[in-house]
C-alpha cells in the first residue's frame, strides 16, 4: 500500500503559483462566505452585528469541544496514519463516564461553589482517565497487531470498534436521549460584552480547555516523551535505532488523545445537558472535518479547526437549520478535501498532496 | 500472522482438491451446482413464508456486496458510503413508479389498473436500467474528488457524501422543486409499483418466488460482469493501481478512467439493487439510508475476502443469516439465559464491529481468499520492511 511521493515539480510556471494562491485563500474564503453572508444580513435587518457574535461566540465555545475531540484524531494520525474511527465514539463514552459520575458522586443542582469545584474537577479526572485506558487498551487490541498489515486493515478494526463502543453506549444508558442535570446553570449570564451574553456554559469550556490544550502544547514541545512521539511520527525505524520505545510512545499518543476525548465528554454533558449514544458518530465526523480543516497531524491546526467549524455548525443551527447541520458541515469536509486537502496549517503531505 | 507463513508452506500438497474434473475447472462445477441448487431452493418452501422473503433480501445484498466488492476489492478505493447509490437507485424506483409527482401522467409499458392512476409509472425493465445509470452517474461524480486522495481520505469522503445523501433523503421532504417535495422523508414513498415483466402476471407481495428467482437472475448478472471484469484489461488495470498507484501510472494505466470507472460500475450495481427493494419492499423510506448499511455490505465483503467473487457470495449470505436469524431468532434468549437485561437485537451492530476486527486480525483475506490478496498478506518478507518505513 505504501508508495513513494510524487516528486514536486522543479520549475514553477505561473498557473502553478496562481494555483497555489487559489489554494491557500480559496478555503479561507470558502470559509467565510457563510458568516459574512449572514453578518451582511443582520446589518440591513437588524443594523447589528449582535446576532452574528452571539453565534460565533457560541460557536467558539462549542468549537472547543471539537478541538478537544480534534486533537485525538490529529495526534492518532500525525503518528501511525489512522484515521481512528472509534474516537468519536470515545468521547460518547466519556460524555457517558461524566453523567454517570454526577449521579454517582452525588451533585446535584444547587450545590455550593465549592462542592461543585472540586466535584466537578474529580469528575474531569476520572472521566478523563478512563478514556485514556479505553483508548489505550483499544490500540493494544485493535491497531497494534495490525501495525504491519495494509492500510485498509486497521481503519476497517476501527470502525469495528466504533460499533463496538456504540452499542456499548446503547445498553449502558439505552437509546434514549439522557438528561444531564444543569448543575451550572449553563444558560445563565455571567457578563454580557457589546450585547453578546457570556454564558456560565461558555466559562466552563474556556476554563477547562484553554489549560488543556496550554498543557498539550508544551507537553509535545518540550517533554521528553512529547519530543519521542515527535520524533516517532517523523520515522518510526530511525525513531527505533535512536533507542526510542515505538510501541510505548504510541501506546501514549492513544492515553493523550483519550484524555482530551475524556474532557471533551464533561464539558459537552454539561454544556448541552444531554448525553446520546449515537452522538459520537456526528461528533466524530465534526472533529475529523475540524482536524482536516486545520492540517491533519497539527495540533494548533487542529485546534483553529475545531473552532472553525464550531462557527459554521453553530451559524448553520441557528440560521439553516439543525438538521442540515451535517450535510452543511460534511459539505464542507468534501470542498477542504479537494480543494486544500493539507488544511489551513499542514504541510503536503504524501497521503493527502 | 508470522506463524502463519510456514504453517502454509508446510501443509502436505496431497490433500489439495484437484483444480479439474475432466474439461471443467472445479470450481466451474462448483458454482453452476451452487445456481442450480439456488434455483430449485424455492420449492420446498411456502411462497410468502418468511424464509423465501429473507431469502430475497439475501441475494439482493449479494448483489450490492458484489457491486461493492468491485470498488473496494478490486480497485481497493474503502467506500464507506455505498448506501447513497442504494439510496439513488430507490428514489429512481420510487420517482418513476408510484403516485409520488402526482401532477404528472406518464404511462409507459405497465397493466392496465396503473394507467388510471396519476404520476410517472414506468415498467420496471425500463427503471432498472434509468436507476443503474442514475447511480453510475453519481457515483462516477462522488468518485472524481477523490481522485487526488489516497487511502483512506477516500472512506471519509465517501463517507461524508453517504450521510449527505442521507441527510437530503431525510430532510428531502422540505426541499420543494416547483411545489413538488423531493422524498417523502421519514414517511416514505408508498406504493411503489412491482415488478411487471413482459408474457407474466405482475408480482405480487403474496407470491415470493417471483421476487426470489428475479433477483437471482441480477445475482447471476452481477457474477458474470465481476469474472468477466476482473480478468479484463479493466480488472487487471484496477489490481495494478490497487498495488501500486504510482508504479501503475508510470506503466501508463489512466488512474482518473480507471477509478471512476471503478466507482460507476460498483455503483450501478447499488442503484440496481434499490430499484428491485424499492419495488420488493413496497417503500422507498428514508431510515433504510443510514451509515450502518453501508458497513452492513462492507463486512460482507470484508468477510467473504476482499477481491474474492465467491467470497463475497459466502460473506453476504453468513452476514444476513447472522442479520435476519441467528441473532432474532436463534442467539436471541442468550443474554436473558445469562442473567442479562437486553436482547442480540440491540447489540446487533457490535456483533458486526466484532467480526470485523475478530477478522482483520485473524484472517483478513476472508472466508474464501483471493490468491493474489492472499499473498500480500502472507507475504512478510519484503512488505513488512516497506510497511515500516514511512
Amino acid at each position: 500500500m505504501e508508495s513513494a511521493s510524487i516528486p514536486v515539480r522543479p520549475s514553477r510556471s505561473r498557473a502553478d503559483v496562481a494555483r497555489e494562491i487559489i489554494s491557500k485563500y480559496g478555503l479561507i474564503a470558502i470559509l467565510l462566505v457563510l458568516p459574512v453572508a449572514y453578518g451582511i444580513q443582520d446589518l440591513q435587518d437588524e443594523g447589528s452585528l449582535t446576532r452574528l457574535a452571539t453565534n460565533i461566540k457560541d460557536g467558539l465555545s462549542n468549537g472547543a469541544i471539537w478541538a478537544l475531540i480534534a486533537v485525538g484524531y490529529t495526534l492518532v494520525y500525525g503518528i501511525i496514519e489512522l484515521i481512528n474511527f472509534a474516537h468519536g465514539d470515545l468521547f460518547m463514552i466519556g460524555s457517558f463516564v461524566a453523567y454517570s459520575l454526577i449521579g454517582t458522586i452525588g451533585l446535584t443542582v444547587g450545590a455550593g461553589t465549592a462542592e461543585l469545584f472540586f466535584g466537578l474537577l474529580l469528575i474531569l479526572f476520572i472521566t478523563m482517565i478512563a478514556t485514556g485506558t479505553l483508548n489505550t487498551m483499544i490500540e493494544r487490541v485493535a491497531y497494534r497487531p495490525l501495525r504491519n498489515a495494509p492500510k485498509l486493515a486497521p481503519l476497517i478494526t476501527a470502525v469495528g470498534f466504533s460499533f463496538i463502543l456504540q452499542n456499548i453506549g446503547l445498553l449502558w444508558l439505552g437509546g434514549s436521549h439522557r438528561g444531564v442535570p444543569d448543575l451550572i446553570n449553563t444558560q445563565e449570564d455571567y457578563v454580557t460584552i457589546f450585547g453578546v451574553p457570556i454564558t456560565h456554559g461558555d466559562l466552563l469550556a474556556l476554563v477547562v480547555t484553554v489549560p488543556l490544550f496550554f498543557f498539550l502544547i508544551n507537553f509535545i514541545s518540550r517533554s521528553r516523551i512529547g519530543r519521542a512521539m515527535r520524533a516517532t511520527a517523523q520515522d518510526p525505524q530511525a525513531a527505533r535505532l535512536m533507542g526510542i520505545n515505538v510501541d510505548t510512545t504510541i501506546s501514549f499518543t492513544f492515553l493523550l488523545g483519550g484524555l482530551m476525548a475524556g474532557a471533551a465528554g464533561l464539558i459537552y454533558a454539561l454544556y448541552q445537558t444531554d448525553v446520546w449514544f449515537f452522538s459520537g458518530f456526528t461528533a466524530g465526523l465534526i472533529a475529523f472535518t475540524a482536524a482536516v480543516m486545520g492540517g491533519i497531524g497539527n495540533i494548533k491546526g487542529a485546534i483553529l479547526g475545531g473552532l472553525i467549524i464550531g462557527c459554521i455548525q453553530q451559524i448553520s443551527d441557528n440560521r439553516i437549520g439543525t438538521e442540515w447541520t451535517p450535510a452543511i458541515v460534511f459539505g464542507y469536509l468534501v470542498l477542504i478535501l479537494v480543494f486544500r486537502p493539507q488544511g489551513l496549517l499542514g504541510e503536503e503531505t504524501r497521503e493527502a498532496g | 500472522m508470522s506463524t502463519e507463513t510456514p504453517r502454509m508452506a508446510t501443509k502436505p500438497r496431497g490433500l489439495k482438491l484437484p483444480r479439474k474434473v475432466g474439461p471443467f475447472e472445479l470450481s466451474t462445477i462448483v458454482a453452476a451446482v451452487a445456481i442450480l441448487v439456488a434455483i430449485f431452493v424455492p420449492f420446498y418452501f411456502d411462497s410468502g413464508s418468511g424464509f423465501m422473503n429473507d431469502a430475497t433480501v439475501a441475494l439482493v445484498y449479494v448483489v450490492m456486496a458484489l457491486g461493492l466488492n468491485i470498488v473496494v476489492g478490486f480497485a481497493g478505493l474503502l467506500d464507506l458510503g455505498y448506501v447513497a447509490f442504494f439510496a439513488i437507485g430507490a428514489y429512481t424506483m420510487g420517482w418513476l413508479g408510484s403516485t409520488w409527482f402526482s401532477g404528472e401522467s406518464i404511462h409507459i409499458g405497465v397493466a392496465e389498473q396503473l394507467s388510471s392512476q396519476p404520476g410517472i409509472h414506468l415498467n420496471w425493465l425500463i427503471v432498472l436500467p434509468i436507476a443503474a445509470i442514475a447511480a453510475a452517474t453519481l457515483g462516477a461524480i462522488l468518485g472524481f474528488p477523490t481522485l487526488r486522495l489516497r487511502g483512506d481520505y477516500i472512506a471519509i469522503v465517501t463517507l461524508a457524501f453517504g450521510e449527505i445523501i442521507g441527510r437530503i433523503a431525510i430532510n428531502g421532504d422540505a426541499l420543494k422543486i416547483a411545489g413538488q417535495p423531493l422524498t417523502a422523508g421519514r414517511q416514505g414513498i408508498t406504493p411503489v409499483d412491482k415488478i411487471d415483466l413482459p408474457f407474466l402476471e405482475p408480482f405480487t407481495s403474496l407470491e415470493l418466488r417471483h421476487w426470489y428467482w428475479m433477483a437471482l437472475a441480477l445475482v447471476v448478472i452481477a457474477l458474470g460482469v465481476s469474472f468477466a471484469l476482473r480478468n479484463s484489461r479493466l480488472g487487471r488495470a484496477w489490481i495494478a493501481l490497487r498495488e501500486d498507484e504510482v508504479a501503475a501510472v508510470a506503466m501508463g494505466v489512466p488512474a482518473v478512467k480507471t477509478k471512476l470507472l471503478a466507482y460507476g460500475t460498483g455503483a450501478a450495481f447499488g442503484g440496481m439493487s434499490g430499484a428491485f427493494l424499492g419495488s420488493f419492499n413496497n417503500t422507498v423510506n428514508a431510515d433504510q439510508f443510514q451509515f450502518y448499511f453501508s458497513i452492513l455490505i462492507l463486512g460482507m465483503v470484508i468477510l467473504g475476502g476482499l477481491g474474492s467473487i465467491w467470497g463475497v457470495v459466502l460473506g453476504a449470505i453468513v452476514l444476513t443469516t447472522i442479520n435476519f436469524y441467528l441473532i432474532p431468532d436463534v442467539f436471541n434468549s442468550i443474554p436473558s439465559k445469562l442473567g442479562l437485561d437486553f436482547d442480540t437485537t440491540q447489540i446487533t451492530f457490535a456483533i458486526y464491529g466484532f467480526l470485523l476486527v475478530i477478522m482483520m486480525i485473524i484472517r483478513p483475506e476472508g472466508l474464501i481468499p483471493e490468491r493474489r490478496r492472499k499473498q500480500e498478506l502472507h507475504d512478510e518478507s519484503e512488505d513488512a520492511l516497506v510497511a515500516q518505513a514511512p
